[in-house]
């Protein structure tokens, strides 16, 4: 519920602002409600909405399952950690736009080398995340996995992914966001459709209400997932720790 | 069919880099279905042992032929997870359980009505006997138990022990139990084995003819006669250091 509060304040105040600084400035709520009532009208919202939600899913999903296996790897081998950490270090510095042109240059303007670019991009994070979930295993419980010889997916089921839980939400929460803002400057560079190639026309003709009506729904759309699925995921996940005395 | 543990050398790094050495040329027989006990201050390698035999630690040269059979083990701390509640552990285990079987379980350790309880919800006490439950449930045939009633206040320690005297007494397997404590030792095992030294080694034995629940009358008796057997061993071993 403050939650919510929460976001009905940030409303007023972008009105204020909006109506203190002018419409060449800032656009407000209302003039970014009649851009998006314009949009959905002609039907390029639920296109370019789709498309690029599409991009993001799919960068998303590659990403961590990627991400998530190389960090479990070098959380469980010292010496593989110890080869690809400065990798990692590197990858995690080199900025996301020079991966997204690399990936433009190397396998031309297709779907594919958004999939690339995105997901590159969501690897690092991903794995450094996973790599401490690994590195906090509790080795005790290994001890009595193996002692009691369970079979390797029970064992994973019950005992190691539980622990992991955290850590996967965790990484999830923070790469759907930063996912989402990659996949607009991946479509900006060099696709002709999605969010991200409507704000480029929005800059180009500096339709403030337009850039307004695709960020605002979007950033919209984040909150609601954040709040529907991945808080109450990451609740659940850690809900036995409530059990505690 | 027998237990035959005989250890050449095993060393222990210390986090300094350096190496202690933990056994040499140690070597332990037991026959099939003896409950013997490991009887030793706390840091003599018991726990070493334990792993050795259960087969988690293999860092070690030497040779450990085990019985066939399953093995089962309770930890000193007792290892459940967390995230599951009584029941599910111990399904996790022995998924081949009946209700039936889990529900006289449960109730040998005193644990009716417990089963939907999480590990966090259990005093120290409960999930120990949890853990012993779990280390049941499995129907071993080799039973290790690492000082299971460590931490324990004395009432719990002693209703615990007869709890565990019953169980082992109710099915055939060997069992080995590493305890501290004199009194656990000549409760629950019909051979006691002194360990001490370093490396360790086995001072003395001790073996008990009374049956385990005839032996309350005989208790003071046992408890002197093993006192001198334990206080002679340390007293060898401490005048006859081993070399290595």
């Amino acid at each position: 519920m403050s939650r919510f509060l929460s976001l009905c304040l940030f409303v007023v105040i972008w009105q204020v602002a909006a109506m203190t600084l002018g419409a060449h400035y800032l656009v407000g709520p209302d003039a970014t409600l009649a851009a998006i009532h314009r949009e959905i009208r002609s039907g390029d919202m639920m296109f370019a909405f789709g498309v690029t939600l599409a991009r993001s899913l799919a960068g998303f999903s590659l990403g961590m399952l990627v991400g998530s296996a190389l960090g479990l790897a070098l959380g469980r081998s010292q010496a593989l950690d110890r080869l690809i950490d400065p990798w990692l270090v590197i990858a995690l510095n080199t900025p996301a736009l020079v991966v997204i042109i690399y990936a433009y240059i190397w396998v031309g303007l297709t779907e594919t080398a958004v999939l690339a670019a995105v997901t590159l991009n969501k690897i690092p994070t991903t794995a450094i995340t996973l790599r401490e979930g690994a590195r906090a295993l509790d080795s005790r419980l290994d001890d009595m996995a193996a002692l009691f010889v369970l079979p390797r997916w029970r064992r994973w089921r019950h005992v190691v992914a539980p622990q992991l839980a955290p850590y996967f939400a965790a990484s999830a929460r923070g790469g759907l966001a930063m996912v989402w803002k990659i996949v607009l400057v991946v479509e900006i560079l060099g696709r002709p459709n999605g969010v991200g190639f409507k704000m480029g026309l929005a800059f180009q003709q500096f339709d403030l209400p337009l850039l307004q009506a695709y960020v605002a729904p979007f950033v919209a759309l984040m909150i609601a997932i954040e709040s529907v699925v991945l808080r109450p995921a990451e609740r659940s996940a850690s809900w036995w720790r409530r059990h505690a005395p | 069919m027998r237990l035959d543990v005989s250890i050449a050398q095993k060393t222990y790094r210390l986090a300094d880099g350096g190496a202690r050495r933990l056994f040499d040329n140690f070597t332990l027989r037991l026959e099939a279905g003896t409950i013997a006990a490991l009887l030793g201050p706390s840091g003599c390698g018991k726990s070493s042992l334990l792993r050795m035999i259960a087969g988690l630690d293999r860092d070690f040269s030497g040779a450990i032929d085990r019985p066939a059979g399953r093995i089962s083990m309770a930890f000193q701390e007792p290892r459940l997870l967390a995230w599951r509640n009584v029941e599910d552990n111990l399904r996790l285990v022995a998924p081949e359980l009946s209700q039936d079987e889990l529900k006289a379980l449960l109730a040998a350790f005193e644990l009716d009505g417990r089963g939907q309880d999480y590990p966090g919800q259990l005093s120290l006490g409960l999930a120990r006997r949890a853990a012993l439950a779990r280390a049941f449930a499995v129907k071993p045939d080799l039973l290790l138990l690492d000082e299971p009633f460590a931490s324990l206040d004395r009432g719990l320690h002693e209703r615990l022990r007869d709890k565990l005297s019953e169980r082992i007494a109710g099915r055939a397997m060997t069992v080995i139990v590493a305890t501290h404590d004199i009194e656990d030792a000549l409760r629950l095992a019909d051979r006691i084995f002194f360990i001490g030294g370093a490396p360790a080694r086995i001072l003395n034995r001790f073996d008990i003819a009374a049956p385990r629940e005839a032996r309350s009358p005989l208790m003071p008796q046992l408890r002197a006669q093993a006192q001198q057997i334990q206080d002679e061993a340390t007293a060898e071993a401490v005048a006859r250091p081993v070399t290595s």
